[in-house]
């Protein structure tokens, strides 16, 4: 029955869907660095020999097989960003899907970075009304870690304020000069400064940003929570995969189940028991994505195969009696996770009930091609 | 003559003793291997003032001591150290030296240090950690290991001091380096090693494993392994292993469950006690490549103790006749233990 659902529902799943992301934020602020480590296997010290972004850099993720991420890592240097705000205004800040911007948690000029913020955001908020926005407060490593909490709030607050303002800033404009206002960055924001000063009650746009902020760092985990966030609301058809992962959950008996994408190992959804909600590690999602990727390096190492490669296809732990546990090649773009109660019979079972249930997910390999079509 | 230190009388614990000149990386190391601190986060290290005292309870108790830079034990006018209490029960005295810096003055520092202690200690091993190799060429690192131990072989030949127990370790907190060198060191301490060795030796053989190693869980420190040539990619993935398993463990298996979730698991179709339905008490893991070459396969020996093997193609579909031979494995290793262990510490945690 979930089968028959599962396939009829498969059939309207065969459009792959396109996401712009930008990914933008002041030089060395460590966008091409994440970038890297998500999605092209990097180690975190690798990143050490990446340089300075020039303009803007293109890729195409596919992520699951039938989405599409058209990554826009926009060079950070003064110069590249007046001009994403000026002559290419359009092209840059239109069909925005998500707005990923980085701080620099260690950055000297605050002020400039912030201002340079609000800028970009009523971009955005003139083209893109609907984007998402992730803010991501970086390289929170440097921070000690007592500190970092207090370190991050202070500064979700101030981003949050000037997110406001930069709302307030497009709010402000008079409609008609609103959309693409040429003549640069620093024009149009003294347009819009005059704007707001005249105060002009003319506000016909309710503008309401959707907006995430993240303390990361590429050398935690953080880093894996934050994108996890990020692709969870573009990837299509969830509330299939996430009725059937409950129903594989339930038939196995399972404490939880993490459905990995196999290359960023970012968790694509998730399933847990009602006692397995009682488990007090509330981080454990991100954990297990940097716990498995870094794996995955150390094997790659091992067999001296490139570390895009798959590396591993079966690992399996029984912790006598506190828990079992698989982590096993699902479907060609996925793996999963299990988490078990104890027991060698229900172990084997539950293998081979997951086993089974593969054919439910093959929509998430993306849809039918035919051969021919490039 | 006052007694600046206090220091405890602990008999029977081996000592490992960590000095070398001030930001040499010595309370990194200790901080690395010994609680966990992960590299990066040694960069906020602040100097060391005072002689730093680590417990160790493992499978054999250690204590490590982390000596300030600027303290010289051996030529220091404010204070006489009482000698005995420092190196009377030493197991090693571990000189660290940074190898990204001028490292004149720590070489003639251990000089020092070395005639001293061969007067009165000669049976101290003294362990030269070449440190902060990271960074450096491999033809670099090679280079600076010859040029020290030219400079401390020069010395101690000048001052007629023949065989002294000196071995160099090229060591760096970034990478699998400094676990590999202090496994060397512990094990020169462990009595009976050879007895360890062939008993994994024996176990490679009966099983057609490639590498086996006997980790100490919380250090990863591998204290035993067998005669095959030693291979640090095979250490490298096995210590990582072990990683990922403690990390699994800790995440999914330390927190309580409920008593209704044990009663529904206990009950049809299963009706059996949790005990009975799994096969080993403790923790068995194995992992299978993409290739399905060479599974890796570890298994809890005791609280302390774990061991890692890389297997032959293969062999993952034969496991329930390894886990036999394993078994006899793990109890011989727990008997061979059985007098070692600590005993006062249940008290304690
Ligand atoms: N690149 C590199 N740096 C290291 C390594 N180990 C330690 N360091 C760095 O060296 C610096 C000094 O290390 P410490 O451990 O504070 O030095 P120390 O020997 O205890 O110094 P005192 O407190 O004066 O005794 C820190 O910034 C560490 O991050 C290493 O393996 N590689
Ligand atoms: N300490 C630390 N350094 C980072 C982090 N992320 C990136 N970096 C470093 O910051 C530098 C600039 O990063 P990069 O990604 O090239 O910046 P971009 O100009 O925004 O693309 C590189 O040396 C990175 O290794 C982080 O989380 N912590
Ligand atoms: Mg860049």
């Amino acid at each position: 029955m979930a089968l028959a659902q599962a396939q009829a529902q498969a059939a309207q799943l065969k459009k792959v869907k396109k996401q712009k992301v930008l990914l933008m934020g002041k030089s060395g602020s460590g966008k091409s660095s994440m970038r890297s480590i998500i999605f092209s296997n990097y180690l975190a010290r690798d990143t050490r020999r990446l340089g300075a972004t020039i303009d803007i850099d293109l890729s195409h993720v596919k992520f699951l097989g039938n989405l599409t991420l058209n990554l826009w890592d926009c060079g950070g240097q003064e110069a590249f960003m007046e001009n994403y705000l000026s002559q290419q205004r359009a092209h840059v800040f239109s069909n925005v899907g998500v707005l990923i911007y980085v701080f620099d948690i260690e950055s000297r000029d605050v002020e400039r970075d912030l201002a340079t913020y609000v800028n970009i955001i009523s971009a955005l908020v003139q083209y893109s009304r609907e984007a998402k926005v992730f803010v991501l407060i970086h390289k929170m490593d440097l921070i000690q870690s007592l500190t970092r909490e207090e370190v991050f709030d202070r500064r979700v607050n101030i981003v949050r304020r000037k997110t406001a303002e930069a709302v307030a800033i497009v709010r402000k404009q008079k409609p008609e000069q609103s959309p693409g206002t040429p003549g640069g960055a620093a024009a149009a924001a003294a347009a819009a400064a005059a704007a707001l000063a005249a105060s002009s009650p003319s506000s016909i746009l309710d503008i309401d940003i959707d907006m995430q902020l993240f303390a990361t760092s590429i050398w935690d985990q953080s880093l894996y929570k934050a994108w996890a966030s990020i692709i969870h609301d573009l990837v299509p058809n969830l509330g299939v995969i996430e009725t059937q992962l409950a129903s594989v959950g339930v038939a196995i008996d399972a404490d939880e189940i993490l459905l990995f994408e196999r290359t960023s190992f970012l968790v694509v959804s998730k399933w847990t028991s009602r006692e397995g909600d009682n488990n007090p590690f509330g981080d454990r999602f991100e954990r297990m994505s940097s716990i498995l990727k870094s794996w995955k390096h150390t094997c790659s190492k091992f067999t001296g195969t490139p570390r895009n490669a798959e590396q591993f296809s079966d690992l399996e732990i029984k912790m006598g009696t506190k828990f079992s546990m698989f982590v096993t090649k699902f479907t060609t773009n996925t793996y999963i996770l299990v988490c078990m109660p104890p027991g060698e019979a229900r172990f084997n079972s539950a293998k081979l009930n997951v086993a089974a249930a593969r054919p439910w997910f093959r929509f998430l390999d993306g849809p039918v091609i035919a051969p021919s079509a490039g | 003559v006052p007694d600046p230190i206090t220091i405890p009388q602990t008999k029977g614990k081996p000592r490992l003793l960590l000095m070398g000149q001030r930001r040499s990386g010595k309370s990194s190391i200790s901080g690395v291997v010994f609680q966990k601190v992960s590299p990066s986060e040694t960069l906020f290290l602040e100097s060391t003032a005072r002689i730093h005292k680590n417990n160790l309870s493992s499978f054999m108790e250690f204590q490590v001591w982390d000596f300030p830079g600027q303290i010289d034990v051996f030529d220091n006018p404010n204070f006489a150290f009482d000698m005995d209490a420092i190196f009377g029960e030493i197991g090693a005295l571990i000189w660290v030296i940074d190898a990204q810096d001028d490292y004149l003055e720590a070489v003639a520092r251990l000089n020092n240090t070395i005639l001293h202690l061969q007067r009165s200690y000669p049976h101290i091993n003294i362990e030269v950690f070449i440190h902060k190799v990271d960074g450096l060429s491999d033809d670099y690192k090679l280079d600076i290991q010859r040029d020290v131990t030219i400079r401390i072989q020069d010395e101690l030949s000048d001052q007629g001091v023949e065989n002294a127990p000196v071995s160099f370790h090229l060591t760096s907190i970034y990478n699998h380096s400094i676990f590999e060198a202090f496994s060397k060191v512990i094990q020169k301490l462990i009595p009976r090693l050879g007895q360890l060795e062939a008993m994994l030796t024996n176990l490679c053989r009966t099983c057609r494993f490639e590498k086996a190693y006997l980790f100490d869980v919380t250090t990863k420190i591998y204290i035993a392994t067998d005669s095959t040539p030693e291979d640090m990619a095979s250490y490298e993935i096995c210590s990582d292993y072990l990683d990922v398993i403690i990390d699994f463990t800790q995440v999914y298996g330390n927190w309580q469950r409920s008593p209704d979730w044990r009663k529904h698991l206990e009950q049809a179709p299963w009706m059996q006690p949790l005990e009975d339905q799994v096969a080993c008490e403790r923790a068995e893991s194995g992992m299978v490549l993409s290739d399905a070459q060479r599974p890796i396969m570890l298994r809890e020996v005791d609280r302390f103790l774990a061991l890692v093997a890389i297997m032959k193609e293969g062999s993952y579909e034969k496991m329930p006749q390894i886990n036999m031979n394993v078994d006899v494995v793990v109890k011989g290793l727990t008997e061979f233990f059985e007098i070692t262990k600590p005993k006062e510490t249940r008290t304690t945690t």
